[in-house]
């Protein structure tokens, strides 16, 4: 029995890197300016954005001037939706696999006269370049793939996606939240029109995102008013948040391929277990995340197996944490045609750079131990 | 006299967070870093917990229901969620015509005029030279098809109050959905929504103490508001907001309004002395105005111009004081303030105005000092300028015909 629980829900959120904490801190006390103001306290908090916007542009493969901030991920994604659109009623096409901060800012847009259209999904979790230009036979303004899922951690080949794209005229954004500071991303190679990321899955703050835009592409603000970040996204600067999400940034550089290698020894360490215990495991045939493994076992609910890891003092998650308050199998899951009786019994476990081989031996007793508890419980009720 | 400069006047821009705040709010950076959606296990839990107790002292020092705090990004998100969000869900069935007023903060402005764009109509109200607003005038301004109104509690410039329980007794009257923007207001005058009749208010942090970057909007809910939400996903905040909330500014947000709560009464006494004796000060030098009226505003304010003086040249003179000229959300631009334009002053007088904002930490030396340097720098400035000599000399310069060169 562990006295503190051991997080396992890394892709949901992660633990504030303590360098970062150190550079933001000033910013939550004497360099308290605002940004806007052309005073000293201002300028000071003009230029700590300056860095930040370096520092994000640089881990995302942009230029400093493709950087918009914004409170979060969510409000990235709704921007882009929202923004990209345009005003003729012409198709938004997303992928069936999308995190709901793109399917329903998406199906909102219904209300403006476009219709969205669903970019189906293989049984491997990838996102299929058909059906997508299936999708694009009707008139398209905007489609939306995420770079990597939230839940099976499978990477989409969004380049290849945004030639097809582009081809038929249509603008592409891309969700690249999970992906930053787990795999390279390249806002320019990927060859998308707008890419959203957030600090909180990076061990910055929560609070602080960003959408990557091509400046050629014309959107339309979500937040209007006093004209911060060249008019696309008023409202008085997080500087704190934006500081941490920039020193966030800088540490990807020089850390990320080591972080990749310490949570894939950790995940592929994990599934050999899952799968001796006889464990289905989503997505592992495509191309994944290092850090995520995503799984279920016959016949036990998702549900009940992370509580009672919880119990054993474990945090993994069920789907998303976004729409944990459900009970509905994972959409994901659904579009890879996985039974739903398999998909209600799916577990998330994510692996961040500072989970140790001993957390995860002792993760591993206790998920055996749970497991077979749980089955011979099964086994009697039925 | 210990004085550091430059000196901090510019509270309205943002405030400080209070040490307090800070302390309270690093532990949820640090050790309780869950996402309060996260229901499975007890990281997500304690966020959730802070959160929520972080509802309850917002919704205490506004006297409502936790039920009725939904939390934004902060007082531009809020007031866009409030305006396009309830013109949008009642347009339909009240009407497509807004009512605000000229001197409203710019998230106001601008989300009407966007929804201008969409179709709506609006009246922008010219307030009275005092800043205030005519009752007669907004009731004329009254349309069988008026969905919303929206007046800001307390301007950001000016510092002046607007009578909220007389301007929301006339919309409920005419069955108008009020909204207000109380971003200056919070920790500055009472606010009691349980009387006042007002259906959707905003709220920042970062103007009481609090961290930037969160905000909330107070929706009723007897009679209950509704509004379309303007950002969607994970179904958080009831729907009405969607996001991973920032549980460590949340928990700042509390705390800051917490100590609002317990410390306003005592708080506004002081900063009202310094002002007054910033005031006092200040007007022994001749020729200054001071804009908006001076008994229906908050003490946290001053704003005035200084005659005969050039205004860049007046900013750059007064470094060692950090102050605004015009709203810090629009000083990037070199236009003079729309709010002291929309009080009919002079491009001249608006141009050569200087917002001073006291707060928390400020203290009689800051105030001191700063007379002494606005004497100092205004008599200078003065000296060299032409318009001031010919003023001493008995001309009237609004009757001078200036020649063309």
């Amino acid at each position: 029995m562990h006295s503190n629980p051991i997080f396992l829900d890394n892709n949901g959120t992660t633990l504030l890197d303590p360098r970062v904490l150190e550079v933001m801190l000033p910013y939550l006390s004497n360099q308290y300016g605002n940004a806007t103001s052309r005073h000293s306290f201002g300028r000071a908090a003009r230029q700590a954005l300056d860095q930040a916007r370096e520092q994000v542009a640089e881990a995302c493969g942009a230029h400093p001037s493709q950087v918009i901030f914004t409170a979060s991920g969510t409000e990235s994604d709704n921007f882009a939706i929202a923004g990209m659109a345009g005003d003729e009623q012409k198709q938004i096409a997303v992928s069936a696999i999308e995190h709901p901060a793109i399917t329903r800012p998406a199906f909102a847009m219904r209300a403006y006269g476009h219709r969205v259209g669903v970019i189906a999904a293989d049984q491997f979790g990838v996102v299929d370049s058909n059906s997508l230009e299936v999708a694009l036979e009707k008139p398209t303004s905007l489609i939306s793939v995420m770079l990597a899922n939230n839940e099976t951690g499978v990477i989409q080949n969004i380049a290849q996606l945004a030639e097809i794209a582009k081809s038929k005229g249509a603008l592409i954004h891309t969700d690249a939240v999970q992906a930053l500071g787990k795999i390279p991303v390249n806002f320019d190679a990927l060859g998308v029109n707008a890419m959203t990321v957030s600090s909180h899955k990076i061990n910055g703050p929560q609070g602080a995102g960003a959408l990557i835009l091509d400046k050629r592409v014309d959107i339309k603000p979500l937040l209007h008013g006093g004209g911060q970040e060249r008019g696309l996204r008023s409202g008085t600067e997080n500087v704190a948040a934006i500081v941490g999400f920039g020193a966030a940034c800088a540490l990807i550089k020089n850390e990320m391929e080591q972080r990749a290698n310490i949570t894939k020894l950790l995940r592929d360490t994990l599934e050999k277990n899952l799968k001796s215990l006889g464990g289905s495991i989503f997505g592992d045939k495509a191309t994944r995340l290092p850090n995520t493994s995503f799984f279920a076992f016959n016949q036990i609910e998702g549900e009940t197996l992370v509580m009672a890891l919880d119990r054993k003092g474990f945090a993994v998650a069920s789907g998303s944490a976004c729409s944990s308050d459900s009970t509905e199998p994972s959409h994901v899951l659904m579009a890879m045609g996985v039974a739903p009786d398999l998909a209600r019994g799916a577990v998330r476990v994510s692996f961040g750079a500072n989970n140790t081989s001993e957390q995860l031996n002792a993760f591993l007793a206790v998920i055996n131990d749970e497991v077979n508890r749980l089955r011979q419980l099964t086994a009697v009720t039925i | 006299m210990t004085v550091h400069t430059p000196i901090y006047l510019d509270y309205s821009a943002t405030t400080p967070v209070d040490p307090r705040v800070a302390e309270k709010m690093i532990p949820y950076i640090t050790e309780h870093f869950g996402n309060p959606a996260s229901r499975s296990h007890p990281f997500g839990w304690t966020a959730e917990q802070a959160v929520e107790e972080a509802r309850d002292e917002v919704a205490k020092l506004v006297n409502a229901d936790p039920r009725e705090i939904v939390w934004t990004s902060g007082a531009t998100e809020s007031n866009n969620l409030a305006i396009k969000g309830a013109a949008n869900f009642y347009s339909g069935t009240k009407g497509k015509h807004i009512i605000t007023v000229q001197t409203e903060h710019k998230a106001v402005i601008d989300a009407v005029r966007e929804l201008e764009r969409q179709g709506f109509t609006a009246t922008y109200l010219a307030p009275e030279p005092n800043g205030l607003i005519d009752l007669e005038k907004f009731k004329a301004a009254i349309q069988p098809d008026t969905v919303l109104a929206s007046v800001m509690f307390v301007n950001n410039e000016i510092g002046v109050i607007q009578d909220i329980t007389a301007i929301g007794n006339i919309c409920r009257e005419n069955n108008i959905i009020f909204h207000v923007d109380a971003a200056q207001a919070t920790g500055k005058v009472d606010i009691d929504l349980e009387k006042l009749p007002v259906d959707l208010m905003s709220f920042s942090a970062h103007k009481t103490y609090g961290p930037k970057g969160i905000g909330a909007l107070y929706v009723r809910r007897k009679p209950r508001i509704r509004i379309e939400a303007q950002m969607h996903g994970g179904g958080h905040e009831r729907g009405m907001r969607s996001g991973t909330l920032a549980t460590h500014q949340i928990v700042g947000m509390g705390e800051a309004f917490r100590i609002a709560r317990l410390e306003m009464k005592a708080e506004n006494l002081q900063v009202r002395r310094l002002r007054d004796r910033l005031l006092a000060g200040l007007e022994e030098i001749d020729e200054v105005y001071v804009n908006g009226d001076m008994d229906h505003r908050v003490p946290h304010n001053l704003n005035i111009s200084f005659n005969f003086v050039e205004g860049e040249s007046l900013i750059m003179a007064v470094k060692d004081i950090a102050v605004s000229s015009g709203s810090a959300c629009t000083s990037a631009s070199l236009e003079p303030s729309y709010v002291l334009r929309a009080l009919g002053r002079s491009d001249e007088l608006a141009h050569s105005s200087i917002r001073f904002s006291i707060g928390r930490f400020t203290t009689e030396e800051d105030v001191d000092y700063t007379i002494a340097l606005m004497k100092s720098k205004i008599g200078k400035l003065r000296e060299l300028s032409p318009l001031w000599e010919m003023h001493l000399d008995g001309i009237d310069l609004s009757k001078v015909e200036w020649a063309a060169h």
